[in-house]
């Protein structure tokens, strides 16, 4: 089953649920003939896209609304805002190609604020899965929550048999390293789970966290991996500002806890735009570029 | 219509006059609009719109959704003559035990959606609108925009896009009193020519005197056919309507009186004769 049938199936069975997008069709081309009405298509206006859901949600509906993840967080935010947050109104955003997803498309369509902006607004919940699998296992219980969920659309082939027992606010623990460990969420799961392997075969004893939420984030798990690691590598392809790495240095002031971190993101710049391999090669995002600067930043330790 | 509902209709247009001129203290309201769309809300509770205190939670109901927020004492005041708010709560304006403040939110019973931000509740109610029509309901889902309001991106992007969804129970009032802010509108952004501007988008437009009951009965009557599109009622108002004092004047937008100057307003609520106001207005955006 792929993401587009779970929908016509959750449609079918929960009378709740109505598809919605922006004109970005990708992920739910053939819906509209499968679901009639209960599909609507906005055009490209992310605007009344979101105050359109938020009247629906107003009315018990649980509108699903897709538009790309830059125009969606960005254009249509003060809408996410006030109109879906200060109602806590259960409306699921789905944000087609963030972060380096986006590829060749430059700077405009590169979305590495959405996590940012999106956990700064109240009851807002953001789910950002590894790949495909993850997206499928964990996608049923993000859409049927009564909160505001920002989804952060990934689609990519997977690279490891997820675990199906999800929880909000719960990661999923891949491998727990005595050495170093990962953590990471979205698109650059596989890169980071061939680079704890590249690290293995270097006889560094290496670990990896699927992160799933980041709100409600897992600080259990965040507490403990950075107590129990010499290194703690937070990867993510999002700004600096406001994604995982603020979210971890959060965790740890709040509860009077130091490590040794490597945050690896993009500082105050955008990606490359190219296809996503040339990009990771370009902004040093590769398995073994990963396994160097992890190497070298051990050796600094 | 009858002379006694005509009479009915302004009497509770008066006293939604006072209650509005009785918030404009105390810390103030926007009173210059709240008095210029006070005769349209009144017309719409009484008249138009299925809302009830009964009724409040059933899905089968009308909706109504105050766009331009800021006119909300004249809402305040129609809940209140209409049943819908206790009138003890009027008197919590502005008060941290109540939430009557300057915008509409949904802890006041009868409000269906908060506003305050421009250009958000037309696409609301849309999404409202969209869901009535799925549901097979014949319920109307009636949004209030001011003229200003028109300057929002998001108001015509919304307006584009009514049509094509076919949202023929939807019916947008745009309170025309030709002031934004702090100026005239067609002094700042020119809307004109208007009407023709909604038809080219492909609505159904249709002109009223936003003061007269009358000539609103005549025109909502009309709206009980079936246009087959989105319809939008221009209603020809004034800013601060009911006050000569304050009447169309570009720096009476919000207001904090005195009690003393309330007290005189509220004598030119009854006689018509202008009162002296010292009170320097406050220009809040």
């Amino acid at each position: 089953m792929n993401y587009e049938t779970l929908l016509e199936n959750l449609v079918t069975k929960d009378e709740r649920f109505i598809i919605m997008t922006a004109e970005n069709r990708a992920a739910i081309r053939n819906l509209p003939s499968k679901i009639g009405k209960r599909f609507i298509d906005t055009g490209i206006t992310e605007m009344t896209l979101v105050g359109m859901a938020a009247g629906l949600a107003n009315r018990g509906r649980i509108p699903v609304a897709h538009a790309l993840a830059t125009f969606l967080t960005m254009r249509a935010f003060e809408f996410i805002r006030t109109d879906v947050g200060i109602a806590n109104l259960p409306v699921k955003l789905v944000g087609g190609v963030p972060g380096l997803l986006s590829e060749a498309n430059g700077p405009t369509h590169q979305a590495l604020e959405d996590i940012s902006i999106m956990r700064g607004i109240p009851n807002m919940k953001i789910f950002c899965p590894a790949d495909e699998d993850d997206l499928m296992l964990c996608i049923e219980k993000i859409l049927t929550s009564s909160s505001p969920y920002y989804i952060r659309y990934n689609n990519r082939k997977p690279c490891y048999s997820h675990s199906a027992d999800f929880s909000e606010g719960k990661a999923e623990i891949i491998m727990t390293g005595r050495n170093v460990n990962i953590l990471t969420y979205g698109y650059l799961f596989t890169e980071a789970f061939e680079t704890i392997r590249l690290l293995k075969w270097k006889g560094i004893d290496a670990g990896l966290v699927n992160m799933r939420t980041l709100k409600p984030v897992d600080e259990e798990t965040i507490i403990s991996t950075v107590k129990n690691s010499r290194l703690t590598v937070i990867l993510e392809d999002h700004f600096l500002t406001g994604g995982l790495f603020s979210i971890v240095s959060e965790v740890l002031t709040c509860n009077k806890i130091k490590g040794n971190i490597l945050p690896i993101a993009f500082k105050e710049k955008w990606f490359k735009p190219s296809l996503i391999k040339d990009a990771l090669e370009y902004e040093e995002l590769t398995p073994l570029n990963l396994t160097k600067r992890i190497i070298k930043k051990l050796e600094e330790l | 219509m009858t002379i006694d509902k005509l009479n009915e209709l302004k009497e509770t247009a008066f006293k939604v006059r006072e209650h509005i001129i009785k918030m404009s203290t105390d810390g103030g309201c926007f009173i210059g609009a709240s008095l210029s769309c006070a005769d349209i809300i009144v017309y719409l509770y009484k008249c138009f719109l299925n809302i009830g205190k009964d009724n409040l939670s059933n899905p089968q109901r009308d909706y109504f959704f105050l766009s331009k927020g800021h006119d909300v004492p004249a809402l305040y005041g129609t809940l209140a003559e209409s049943g819908l708010l206790e009138k003890s709560r009027l008197n919590n304006h502005l008060n941290t035990k109540d939430f009557l403040y300057w915008h509409p939110n949904t802890n006041i019973p009868g409000v269906e959606f908060h506003s305050g931000s421009l250009g958000h509740l037309l696409s609301v109610a849309m999404g409202t609108a969209y869901d009535c029509l799925l549901c097979g309901q014949n319920n109307k889902v009636v949004v209030l925009l001011g003229d200003g309001e028109l300057n929002e991106g998001s108001v015509w992007e919304a307006l584009l896009v009514a049509p094509s969804l076919e949202l023929n129970n939807l019916v947008v009032i745009v309170d025309r009193n030709k002031f934004q802010a702090n100026i005239e509108t067609e002094k700042l952004i020119k809307l004109e020519p208007l009407a023709e501007k909604f038809l080219l988008f492909g609505w159904k437009v249709l002109t009223t005197d936003g003061h007269s009951f009358i000539d609103m009965e005549k025109i909502f009557t009309d709206l009980k056919e079936d246009y087959n599109m989105p319809v939008i009622v221009i209603a020809d108002t004034l800013r601060g309507k009911g006050l000569p004092s304050i009447e169309s004047r570009a720096d009476r937008w919000f207001c904090n009186f005195t009690n003393e100057e309330v007290y005189n307003l509220l004598e030119e609520l009854r006689t018509q004769e202008k009162t002296i106001l010292t009170s320097e207005t406050l220009m809040v955006r």
